[in-house]
């Protein structure tokens, strides 16, 4: 599989809710950033286009800004903001 | 100025906290300290019971509570502050009465507002550490833009379906809500505990977690959950543990912040209201129909294509069907518009009016010239034209 990176991506909250999923795989090209794997999410069409283009990430549980270059077997979280009390 | 008289334990309250005073980390200097501190809980419910009744417990000498609700019977499922008995009553004096039996030693001050720019700073100013258990964005990234500018520490929970997180912001260098969540999420995208539901003992454990924290701000003690975000699922009992630093570049807590003062929040969370026309004016291409109004305009000649934007397990508990609506959930209608009518005025409803807004405006954005919000949206139906409906 050279040239690609395998992402185990979760969802939380309110956007595994939107999702009807709290886990997918994604496959992207080399070089990724966490960026580009929003913009791959959001391409999916329905309810992925939901998703906000900057949402706030965690790669392997660090918080992590858009720029982040992405390796094979990174876990990224997608962490929606929650306001219920 | 007048002395402070240093505060002792009397023979009650040594044996009151006789479990704390055995543990090295509290002792008698401990729970002094907790004597003489001032702790602000932000909302007397689902966080804010747990909160008040375990800050109560442990002795917290001043002990601020900012509520204007009222005990609803859908709160009694996880508001374990509140009882049966104190539906209908203001939930601060209930929370009065409740703390004041956990422990008579603790002076409770209520502040009876809706917390906002205007007063946040005057009401948070006054206290040591500051726990949010509020229930909407709002409110959120105020109390955390108060926090910051006051260099109160900020303990945070928040609570959804069946999942929660929990930190500590503003506190020892680490990170504020705003470097986690740098912009709001869209109106509607996240419901909130009365729309999305939320399993009682959940705010049971975030807020008792919090209640926890406070406790270890104030005796500086242990690690707190300061540069780190605590997400708990509860259906698969699995904790996260996100390492999260502060952002140099946060508008409020950042290097040069660019926002020195508290802005309007609703504005900044896009949640006003739609008269006021916030982005090319597109509010104002949507109109707004009250329960009453819309009854009329159901049995008039040309009735208006009736759309419930809810999940299908709220459509099985009440709804309009009967009156011809149709069920879309709000997550599914951008894929669903063919199954709208060009042709005819269309009226958006949910639970109370919020997501029907968002649906609204999605729905004139995407070309649809006569939508309408149903104000109040079911709730308001049961309460104006059919009490026999359920509500919840
Ligand atoms: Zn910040």
């Amino acid at each position: 599989m050279y040239g690609h990176v395998e992402i185990r991506t979760l969802f939380f909250a309110s956007y595994k809710e939107l999702l009807g999923t709290g886990e997918l795989q994604v496959d992207l090209p080399e070089g990724a950033t966490v960026s580009d794997l929003v913009s791959a999410l959001r391409s999916r069409g329905g309810a992925f286009t939901a998703l906000p283009t900057e949402p706030a990430v965690a790669v392997n549980l660090t918080y992590t800004d858009p720029t982040s270059l992405l390796s094979d077997g990174d876990e990224v979280a997608l962490i929606p903001p929650v306001a219920g009390g | 100025m007048v002395e402070r008289e240093t505060p002792q334990l009397d023979s009650a309250e040594l044996s009151r906290y006789a479990r704390h005073l055995s543990l090295p980390e509290v002792g008698k200097e401990g729970q002094l300290r907790l004597k003489e501190a001032r702790v602000l809980v932000v909302g007397a419910g689902g966080l804010g019971s747990p909160l008040a009744l375990y800050l109560a417990a442990a002795g917290i000498g001043t002990l601020g509570l900012v509520d204007f609700d009222e005990v609803d019977a859908t709160n009694l499922q996880r508001q374990i502050l509140h009882g049966t008995k104190d539906v209908g009553r203001k939930k601060l004096d209930s929370a009065r009465e409740r703390l004041a039996d956990v422990n008579p030693n603790v002076s409770v001050v209520t502040h009876d507002v809706r917390l906002d720019s205007s007063n946040a700073l005057e009401i948070l100013g006054s206290y040591d550490v500051v726990a949010d258990g509020t229930d909407n964005f709002p409110t959120r990234y105020l109390v955390n833009d108060a926090c910051v500018l006051l260099g109160k520490p900020n303990v945070y929970g928040s609570v959804f379906r069946w999942e929660g997180q929990a930190s500590v912001f503003a506190s020892d260098g680490g990170p504020c809500y705003r470097c986690l969540f740098r912009e709001p999420p869209p109106p509607g995208l996240v419901p909130n505990c009365a729309e999305g539901g939320v399993l009682g003992v959940l705010p049971g454990i975030i807020g008792s977690i919090q209640a926890l924290e406070v406790i270890k701000l104030l005796l500086g003690q242990g690690n707190t959950l300061s540069g780190r975000l605590l997400i708990f699922d509860a259906l698969e009992m699995n904790w996260r543990e996100i390492a999260v630093t502060r952002n140099t570049s946060c508008p409020v807590c950042g290097d040069e912040p660019t926002q020195t003062a508290l802005i309007d929040y609703e504005d900044f969370c896009g949640l006003k209201a739609p008269s006021k026309g916030k982005e090319q004016g597109m509010e104002d291409s949507i109109g707004e129909v009250g329960a009453v109004e819309l009854k009329e305009r159901l049995s008039s000649a040309e009735p208006p294509f009736l759309l419930d934007v809810r999940q299908p397990h709220e459509w099985d508990i009440v709804n309009l069907e009967t009156d011809g609506a149709v069920m879309i959930p709000l997550a599914e209608l951008q894929d669903r518009l063919d199954e709208l009518p060009t042709d005819r005025e269309i009226v958006v409803y949910c639970r109370t009016g919020a997501r029907s807004q968002s649906a609204a405006l999605l729905l004139a954005d995407k070309g649809f010239s006569s939508v309408f919000n149903f104000v109040g949206g079911i709730h308001a139906w049961v309460d104006e034209i059919d009490p026999s409906l359920p509500k919840y």
